[in-house]
């Protein structure tokens, strides 16, 4: 069973559920599917044994070939070819990497060049394989890494997989690699607001979900209603407690300074494992 | 006119709280909300919209089934995985149009999607400028770009002078979308090893683009010594270090009944925002 740990809102605890819950298991993988802001290794000091690189492809162009015509810039829909008299602009940060300028210059003379977005490791934390993205600061986009983060899972083990904040395309990624959704959210209008979104991504993507209450408050019928609602049960609630945040603090999992925890997230485990079986 | 951005690196460090109390203390400014994947500053100040907009941020390819014969040239060349016989996978397609030039039966043709909404919004503070980008939507950036650029007329015609932005957490397109030509930057991080850790890798990104960039660690008192280690790594960064604020379990109360902490109380946290105001204000010359 793979489960992605997402939450909409950023900071709600998503690293803490994702490490704390497969610290819990005995023989899950860890992935960090984070790669714009990855955190899991702070907290497991992992040992890397493979870096693999992530590239995409950009254009170059063959100014003997080019007569300037300036058909690739025409036709890029992502404004990242200017043609300007005997020049030729490419903005790769722009590109897509989607190769139609290649098809649509009649003199071929549009190559492609790799360029690296950034890398995935693979290695091994406290006896679970760990994967890890890692995008390159000044790289608008992660999905590329994250889909090669989801190929190097290893199929016939467990996943617990980290997700990105937010809702785009790169935690719809996540989210769609996944067999179930726990998101984690705070009893805030914030949380609340963001949970909303991320409940309305798992349930488009047909992503059956669940919900963990960090920083537990008098507050948390916020939340819980709006679940009641939606047919989505609570399975964990964490208190809103300094000694917790200052463990996270110090780059303690939850389960080091808390080992009470594992049990309850093996028993969230067993509780979705059911619901994904049925 | 300045244009001050507040980003974090990690999420969840209380960028919107501190833009929600800004808001209350600036003169004079157009707020915009830039986390168009999860926008969170209009939850604080119960606004009143003026007008929304469709925005599309994509095109999407549409094959006619009649003249499709699933030749399956358009998967060969589709990049993203989007396409197979003829069926398109909305989700996937980023609109590049490369299968639309390449299909022998001109069976393709490209649509422009709606892919979220822009919205104009009149609050106690002024004029919030904020976006929504659907679920899974693609072009995040480009819709952060409108967004500052309709702040950015809105401010000139209301002879406004400052633009205060809420930014997105992380370091990809709407946080480059976001940062590119601003004025100031403005971090706010919290003392754990990921908000450190993050900070780096923003702060990089802020280097990249020569924006000059302060840093703010809030609820520094949880770990004085990770505050410490900030404070220098900002320092190697060339970037300023501005007032701290305390833990204080006030802003989690403020926060929930959806009001800035600084017309909540004049608690510690209250205090101290005044006073990172203060100083974000003279640091780049705001006011």
């Amino acid at each position: 069973m793979r489960i992605a740990v997402a939450s909409g809102k950023g900071g709600t605890g998503k690293t803490t559920v994702a490490i704390a819950l497969a610290l819990s298991l005995p023989d899950a993988q860890l992935v960090d599917a984070d790669a714009e802001e990855p955190n899991c290794h702070l907290f497991l000091s992992p040992t890397i044994y493979e870096t693999v690189p992530v590239h995409m492809m950009v254009p170059e162009i063959d100014l003997e070939a080019c007569t300037f015509c300036g058909k690739c810039a025409e036709f890029c829909r992502f404004n990242a070819l200017a043609v300007i008299k005997e020049k030729v602009l490419v903005f790769p940060e722009l590109c897509h990497g989607c190769g139609g300028c290649a098809y649509v210059c009649p003199e071929k003379a549009v190559r492609k060049r790799d360029r690296r977005l950034g890398e995935v490791e693979i290695g091994e934390a406290r006896g679970h394989r760990f994967i890890q993205g890692r995008l390159k600061p000044g790289e608008p986009s992660a999905v590329r890494i994250v889909r090669e983060e989801i190929a190097r899972l290893d199929p016939e083990a467990h996943a617990v997989i980290d997700a990105p904040p937010g809702t785009a395309c790169a935690v719809q990624e996540t989210v769609g690699a996944a067999d179930f959704c726990l998101l984690v959210t705070e009893p805030t209008p914030f949380g609340l607001h963001d949970l909303c979104m991320a409940m309305d991504l798992a349930a488009e993507l047909d992503i059956p979900a669940a919900v963990i209450i960090n920083r537990s408050s008098r507050r948390d019928s916020l939340i819980e209603d709006e679940c009641n609602a939606r047919g989505i049960p609570v399975l964990l609630k964490i208190p809103f407690d300094r000694r917790i945040a200052e463990a996270y603090s110090r780059g303690e999992p939850l389960t080091d300074a808390f080992p009470e925890y594992a049990g309850e997230l093996r028993r969230v485990w067993d509780t979705v494992g059911k619901e994904v079986q049925a | 006119m300045k244009e001050l951005l507040v980003i974090s690196g990690k999420g969840g460090t209380g960028k919107t709280t501190v833009v929600g109390s800004f808001a209350a203390l600036a003169n004079s400014k157009v707020l915009t909300d830039a986390d168009v994947d999860a926008p969170n500053l209009h939850l604080l100040l119960s606004p009143k919209q003026l007008e929304d907009r469709p925005y599309s941020g994509a095109e999407l390819a549409i094959v006619d089934r009649d003249a499709c014969t699933e030749c399956g040239r358009c998967t060969e060349v589709c990049e993203f995985l989007a396409i197979r016989a003829g069926l398109v996978d909305p989700r996937r397609c980023e609109g590049c149009a490369t299968c639309s030039i390449v299909c022998p039966e001109n069976a393709i043709t490209m649509q422009p999607q709606t892919t979220g909404r822009l919205y104009f919004s009149d609050t106690r503070f002024g004029l919030l400028v904020h976006a929504r980008l659907l679920a899974g939507a693609e072009a995040s950036g480009k819709l952060v770009t409108e967004v500052r650029q309709a702040a950015r007329t809105a401010a000139e015609q209301r002879g406004l002078d400052l633009i205060l932005t809420d930014g997105s957490p992380g370091i990809g397109c709407p946080v480059i979308a976001s940062l590119s030509g601003v004025d100031a930057a403005l971090v706010i991080t919290e003392p754990t090893p990921s908000g450190l850790h993050d900070l780096d890798r923003i702060l990089q990104l802020a280097a990249h683009f020569r924006v000059p960039t302060a840093v703010s660690v809030n609820k520094w008192d949880i770990n004085p010594d990770v505050t410490r280690d900030i404070e220098h790594l900002a320092a190697g960064f060339g970037a300023s270090t501005l007032t701290r604020l305390p833990f204080d379990e006030a802003v989690a109360e403020a926060t929930a009944e959806a009001v800035p902490i600084v017309e909540w109380n004049e608690g510690e946290a209250a205090k101290a925002i005044r006073a990172l105001w203060n100083d974000v204000a003279s640091w780049g010359s705001l006011v």
